[in-house]
């Protein structure tokens, strides 16, 4: 068994903007089981902001409880870090992201740590948009305590010997989008390809972006009568509309057939293009959102890709108006601006 | 691509890159491991058998293993392989009984061999065993070839060499004919032999005859080989105190340290051509460097001076390399005066050249344009089938561990034929596969990657050797330095294999990798999907394996250039579609089937 991963790297590895290699993202050695879907996850949030050229210290990572919650320690090992109580982790990005508005918040959290103890703090935390990346790491169980059904199992999937479920499931993306996200999307660890380009999304998006991304538990849930296993996710995915995602500075080099394609400009001035498919609209709007998902479900699918995306919303700073400036970098010449200013504040409330 | 066929030994063979390119194809992994465990007799042993003289290759190989090892594609320098055989060697304990016998009963085969250099000594070796009577014949009174009569003792002590000769001289069923020149070849023809191994090396030194001076000077100009040899049996036993050493190849460095233990204090290498192109390995002009002899680069030499019958020095043309459009290099003078070196004595090691005087077109044997023994690549027989070549007699100057090659595939074409065989129908080489579980993740194998830097080998003080030119230079490593250079090595025998059946596509191994070998990708022809990898695989030395079509329609395409063997992707596989496996190559020798 290796407790830690061999330091050479491929002598040809590429390097990014910043001149690091992918190395410089990367954390300590997973101690999940052996072909977790999180790993995955973790390997593609790892190659997202390699590639986006991010520096690590700008990234703060949190989390909950569970084996999801506890993958931060395996990416970005160089970037700031909470592993806050079980469900808890929204309360302390807001109170971070409140404190500090310039580093990028990424959230990990689990479908137990999110839909079971922590709903009220998701929902809380959705509801503010607070501008953040909050990812679940979905597997239909608690992994961490030896698989128990969650609350986001589907009603009559089983995993590997528990009896079929026999609760409604939660769908965490609609509740998302009920809730007003204005960027949800869905992925499967299994598939890079479509999960690379949603993560690097979720990150230039301004405000929550809630990513789902359903995650086999290989060690309690990946029976095939399980609708979070490998295989079974693999046969019923179906994707929405198809997307490219363009960072800010590259050209767009593809010419895209406007009746087809619908580019959105996101905050950072990169741009989603979403390919449309022949029998659907393209989803920009709430309702038809919702009812994809309604329909995906009601044919046993899972509908996977960005399935709602309003770019430019207003996140917790802009509609609390709160200050640009991080708090550790106010002065008392800011934070006391003296008698006069106090004066007129009070004035104004008489 | 199609799919790899792991069931050809072939492609394992060449995922083991230091046995790949050893001529001999030593085990070197599992002789490396064995040092880690401190068997050292065994791991001598797998030496002796695939390269008759690990004690002497320990110290002199010209280890074409060490660049191709795949240490140097993931830092700086490959393990110390040949060092480590000397481990092997130095502290082995005795191996006597372990060695191979020959028979009492005889075979009633008769083989003649000419030389009793590496090449014709691995032939006796390999067919004394199987109850062949050999007759070895060489002009020298006793045998080693070019490893006794050129490779200086502070390199290789006579003792040494001694013990792993007399293990072959020993074994019975060879009678020597020392102090024998055969002047004739026919003279061993017509004594009835079933088959003539010729091993008589690349025996003569380049001269310059031409250079002005050359005969004046005689006296105090050497052909370096043949100088070498007269130390060796001790007709020389001083040189000049200025010393010019002509050549840039491993001849002329060994040429230049004998002259710092003869009296020579102020010695000089002169090389045609630039330094970065000289033919001596690395290690020999570091070693030369560090014993005070310059190096002088772009000297053409013009003529040798001779002042009063006594050579005083001798004139340079300095040159620069320039290259045309092909990149062919050609020297070019730089328009300064010449440049004269005073010196006492030269040394002329400028390259070596075959001869054959004791062979006449009236024998049948054909030679080629460049007086070369006209031979087939795969036998080594010549234009008459009983007789064969090897060793530097066969394809030019090369070296021990070629020889010793050349040697085990001659033997086999012997017994074959004198089997009544086809010499062409050889024997396959010996492959075992062990799986390396231990348990739930755990591997028999060190899987753990050091960072340890190579290792360096301690040496003697270096006024003590060059006093003695007896005094062996390298003290080789103490046992402790050796198992922490042995852990270096990446065990690249342990291969990883895949089970495509077994694989469910999570991508565990994929995220592990700390090279980023493995890939899940759309198959393609070679070239594009080289190109398509996590980091294009642009090392064409080294093979893709690549699986069946997996559920999804892609497929599993490994880089096999920088994998570190570690075990990781295997270890994180849920299903155990990976697994390690030792795979243990062994190279035929005469009398396998
Ligand atoms: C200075 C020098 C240093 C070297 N250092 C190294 C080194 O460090 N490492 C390395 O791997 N290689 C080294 N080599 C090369 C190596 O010595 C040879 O490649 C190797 O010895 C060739 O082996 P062989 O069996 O073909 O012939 P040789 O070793 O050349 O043996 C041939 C024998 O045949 C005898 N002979 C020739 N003709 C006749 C005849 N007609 N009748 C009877 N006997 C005859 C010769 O006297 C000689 O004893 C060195 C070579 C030189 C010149
Ligand atoms: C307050 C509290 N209640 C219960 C637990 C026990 N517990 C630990 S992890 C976990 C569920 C984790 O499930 P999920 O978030 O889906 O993570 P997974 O392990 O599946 O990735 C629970 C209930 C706890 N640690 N703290
Ligand atoms: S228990 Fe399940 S979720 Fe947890 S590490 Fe193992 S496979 Fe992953
Ligand atoms: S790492 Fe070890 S097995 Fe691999 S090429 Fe080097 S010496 Fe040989
Ligand atoms: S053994 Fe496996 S994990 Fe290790 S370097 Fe090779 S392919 Fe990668
Ligand atoms: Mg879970």
């Amino acid at each position: 068994m290796s407790y830690e991963r061999p330091k050479f790297r491929h002598p040809e590895a590429q390097k990014n903007k910043l001149g690091y290699t992918r190395k410089a993202y990367e954390g300590a050695i997973s101690t999940l089981c052996a072909g977790c879907g999180h790993d995955s996850i973790v390997s593609s949030i790892i190659t997202a902001f390699f590639e986006m050229s991010i520096e690590p210290h700008k990234v703060a990572k949190l989390s909950g409880i569970g084996c999801s919650s506890k993958t931060p320690a395996y990416f970005l090992g160089r970037s700031h870090g909470f592993n806050s109580v079980h469900g808890r982790m929204p309360s302390v990005a807001t109170g971070a992201n409140m404190a500090n508005k310039d580093l990028i918040y990424l959230g990990v959290s689990g479908d137990g740590d999110t839909a079971s103890i922590g709903m009220g703090q998701f929902a809380h935390v959705v509801r503010r948009n607070l501008n953040m990346i909050y990812i679940v790491m979905n597997n239909g169980c608690y992994g961490l305590t030896k698989g128990q059904d969650s609350a986001t199992a589907d009603k009559g999937s089983k995993s590997r010997k528990g009896a079929p479920v026999s609760f409604e499931s939660i769908d965490l993306c609609e509740l998302a989008i009920l809730l007003g996200a204005d960027f949800v999307a869905r992925g499967f660890s299994g598939d890079k390809k479509q999960l690379l380009p949603m993560l690097k999304a979720a990150i230039s998006h301004k405000g929550m972006a809630f990513v789902d991304v359903i995650s086999p538990c290989v060690t309690f849930n990946n029976a095939p009568t399980s609708t979070k296993s490998y295989s079974w996710v693999r046969d019923h995915m179906e994707a929405t509309a198809t997307f490219d995602f363009i960072p800010l500075q590259q050209e767009i080099l593809t010419e895209y057939d406007h009746g087809s394609t619908i580019p959105v400009s996101l905050h950072d001035g990169s741009v989603i293009t979403l390919h449309k498919r022949e029998d659907k609209e393209i989803i920009t709007n709430k309702k038809d959102a919702i009812n994809s998902l309604e329909e995906a479900k009601a044919r046993d699918q899972i509908l996977t890709g960005i399935l709602y995306l309003k770019p430019d919303s207003e996140d917790f700073h802009d509609i609390n108006q709160t200050t640009d400036t991080p708090l550790n970098q106010l002065t008392e010449k800011e934070l006391c601006p003296g008698d006069e200013v106090l004066q007129a504040f009070n004035d104004s409330m008489r | 691509m199609k799919p790899t066929d792991i069931t050809n030994p072939e492609y394992f063979h060449k995922v083991v890159d230091c046995q790949y390119a050893c001529p001999a194809h030593t085990n070197v992994p599992e002789y490396i491991r064995l040092i880690l465990h401190e068997n050292y007799t065994q791991a001598y042993m797998i030496n002796w058998v695939s390269n008759v003289f690990p004690g002497i290759l320990g110290r002199v190989c010209d280890r074409p293993c060490e660049p191709a090892c795949r240490r140097v594609r993931v830092e700086n320098e490959p393990v110390a392989i040949c060092r480590l055989k000397r481990v092997a060697s130095d502290n082995r304990d005795e191996v006597q009984p372990l060695l191979f016998r020959a028979p009492k009963k005889k075979n009633g085969k008769r083989v003649a061999l000419i030389g009793a250099g590496p090449a014709s000594l691995t032939v006796a070796r390999d067919l004394a065993a199987l109850g062949y009577e050999l007759d070895l014949f060489d002009d020298q009174p006793v045998a080693g070839g070019f490893i006794r009569s050129q490779i200086p003792s502070f390199r290789l002590p006579e003792e040494v060499l001694n013990t792993e000769l007399n293990y072959i001289l020993d074994m019975g069923g060879i009678t020597t004919h020392f102090n024998t020149y055969v002047s004739d070849i026919r003279d061993i023809m017509d004594k009835g032999y079933d088959a003539i191994f010729v091993g008589t090396g690349a025996p003569r030194g380049r001269d310059l005859p031409g250079l002005p001076g050359r005969k004046e000077g005689d006296k105090k100009i050497h052909v370096g080989i043949e100088w070498l040899a007269a130390v060796v049996f001790q007709h020389v036993e001083k040189v000049g105190k200025r010393v010019l050493v002509l050549g840039g190849g491993n001849t002329a460095m060994d040429c230049c340290r004998t002259a710092r233990r003869l009296g020579g204090e102020d010695v000089k290498v002169i090389v045609r051509s630039p330094m970065a192109e000289m033919k001596a390995s690395e290690w020999e002009i570091e070693d030369a460097v560090k014993e005070d002899i310059p190096i002088i680069d772009n000297h053409v030499p013009l003529e040798f001076v001779v002042e009063n019958g006594t050579l005083i020095g001798m004139r340079f043309q300095k040159v620069k390399p320039e290259y045309d459009q092909s990149g062919k290099r050609s020297l070019v003078p730089t328009g300064e005066d010449p440049v004269m070196l005073e010196c006492d004595e030269v040394l002329l090691a400028i390259g070596q050249q075959n001869a054959f005087p004791f062979i006449d077109e009236s024998s049948g044997i054909e030679f080629n344009d460049w007086g070369l023994p006209v031979l087939d690549p795969v036998t080594l027989q010549s234009s008459i089938p009983n007789i064969f070549f090897g060793g530097d007699s066969a394809f030019g100057p090369g070296n021990i561990i070629i020889a010793v090659a050349h040697g085990h595939n001659a033997a086999i074409s012997i017994d074959l034929l004198c089997q009544s065989k086809d010499t062409h129908d050889r024997p396959e080489p010996k492959v075992t596969l062990a799986g390396q579980k231990l348990g739930f993740h755990d591997w028999i194998y060190d899987s753990q990657i050091t960072e340890d830097e190579r290792q360096i080998v301690p040496t003697v003080e270096k006024a003590k050797t060059l006093r003695d030119r007896l005094v062996e230079v390298e003290l080789g490593f103490p046992v402790y330095t050796g198992k922490t250079e042995a852990k270096r090595c990446l065990n690249c025998d342990v291969q990883t294999v895949f089970d495509y059946g077994l694989c469910i596509e999570c991508d565990a191994c994929v995220d592990v990798c700390p090279t980023s070998c493995i890939n899940f990708i759309e198959n393609d022809e070679e070239e594009a999907l080289r190109e398509k990898l996590i980091v294009p695989a642009r090392n064409l030395d080294e093979d893709l394996y690549v699986s069946e079509i997996l559920p999804t329609g892609r497929v599993m395409v490994k880089d096999e250039n920088v994998c570190l063997h570690c075990g990781m992707c295997a270890e994180r596989c849920p299903t155990a579609a990976w697994d390690m496996i030792k795979y243990s190559y062994k190279s035929p020798i005469a009398g396998d089937s």
